[in-house]
């Protein structure tokens, strides 16, 4: 088992994440005294940005259905994560018990043709 | 990369979908003809899809000040062919546009390609010319999915600054300054992706040895536990 490699690809992942928050600096409130967002979404930046090129730009569809809140958005997200994360460990779970059974049999098969 | 329900002009968005269904009806041809074949295989279906689900819901923190989350393609790319993942990408996608505002109807095509098409075709043939020059299982799933993940992005990228060109320096410019949002914010996250997909695919290697044989992605040395 490549243990060690998976602590350490697990301990990348947790690093990487977690280095911009120690080196980006909070930008300096604004003249209006207005705290500047950080690390809000590359998705609403670049809504920013297609405001600046095409200031007379107006999207011609909205979403049907928006989350109420920012709380809901996030229950949303974190359903859509437990979703995806519980059917890949059931799937680990079973294909790790199924090749120790397999494993088992095999021992038990050996030893028997030993006797 | 969701580009916003809205935000891309109506041509656009009737382009960028006309483009990503033949994709879609490929990938489900694709994926009839490998259930099939190998109806064991559904539950592995099942990963790579959620896989997609769990990444794509994971805003990251970027050293450019702003979250962007990875995309999980690479993982499905590979084991059942780059077509497989433009309709499971697309479920995902259809997903977060209904129900979280996040993407949109309007934008699905062009996002169903940037994610669902270039991602996983750059993650297959990266991951065949990274084999065939040597590379480990582990680099070559590394290299495949990261740089599908960086592409996917780089597509966003190209998708806006076509649509929205500079008025003083057009595509171009337009390009750098979408890149700057999108694909600089990408590089940690898309080397985040390329290690946790290497992580799956050890679990695999170590449970499902025969199943990466028999998909020709893994020599027989290479998953003996």
């Amino acid at each position: 088992m490549k243990r060690t490699q998976n602590i350490l690809l697990i301990l990348g992942v947790i690093f990487l994440a977690l280095v911009p928050l120690w080196i980006v600096e909070r930008p300096v409130a604004g003249p209006d005294g207005e705290e500047v967002a950080i690390f809000g979404g590359a998705d609403d930046q670049a809504k920013n940005l297609i405001g600046e090129i095409r200031p007379d730009y107006q999207p011609w569809f909205e979403p049907l259905i928006e989350p109420a809140s920012g709380e809901i958005a996030s229950m949303l997200f974190a359903l859509q994560a437990a979703l995806g994360a519980g059917f890949i460990g059931y799937y680990i779970g079973g294909a790790r018990m199924r090749e120790k059974m397999r494993r088992e049999i095999e021992e038990a098969a050996s030893k028997r043709d030993a006797a | 990369m969701h580009i916003m329900e809205g935000f891309l002009p109506v041509e656009h968005a009737i382009g960028w979908s006309v483009a990503s269904l033949p994709f879609v009806a490929w990938g489900v041809h694709s994926i009839k003809k490998r259930i099939a074949a190998n109806p064991e295989q559904r539950i592995l279906l099942g990963v790579a899809a959620a896989f997609s689900f769990v990444l794509s819901a994971l805003k990251i923190p970027s050293v450019t000040g702003s979250c962007s989350h990875p995309t999980g393609t690479g993982l499905g790319a590979l084991l059942f062919g780059p077509a497989a993942m433009a309709p499971i990408g697309a479920v995902v996608l259809l997903f977060q546009a209904l129900l979280l505002a996040h993407g949109g109807l309007t934008t699905l095509g062009a996002n169903i390609f940037s994610m669902a098409i270039v991602g996983p075709f750059v993650a297959y043939g990266v991951f065949k010319l990274a084999r065939s020059l040597g590379a480990s299982l582990a680099v070559g799933v590394f290299l495949a999915a990261s740089l599908a993940d960086l592409m996917t992005y780089v597509t966003t990228s190209v998708q806006l600054a076509w649509a929205f060109p500079d008025p003083a320096g057009g595509f171009m410019v337009s390009l750098a300054k979408f890149a700057g949002i999108f694909a600089v914010t990408q590089i940690p996250l898309a080397i985040s992706e390329g290690l946790l997909t290497v992580l799956v695919f050890n679990a695999l290697a170590r449970f499902n040895p025969k199943e990466l044989e028999d998909m020709k992605l893994a020599e027989p040395r290479e998953v003996q536990a």
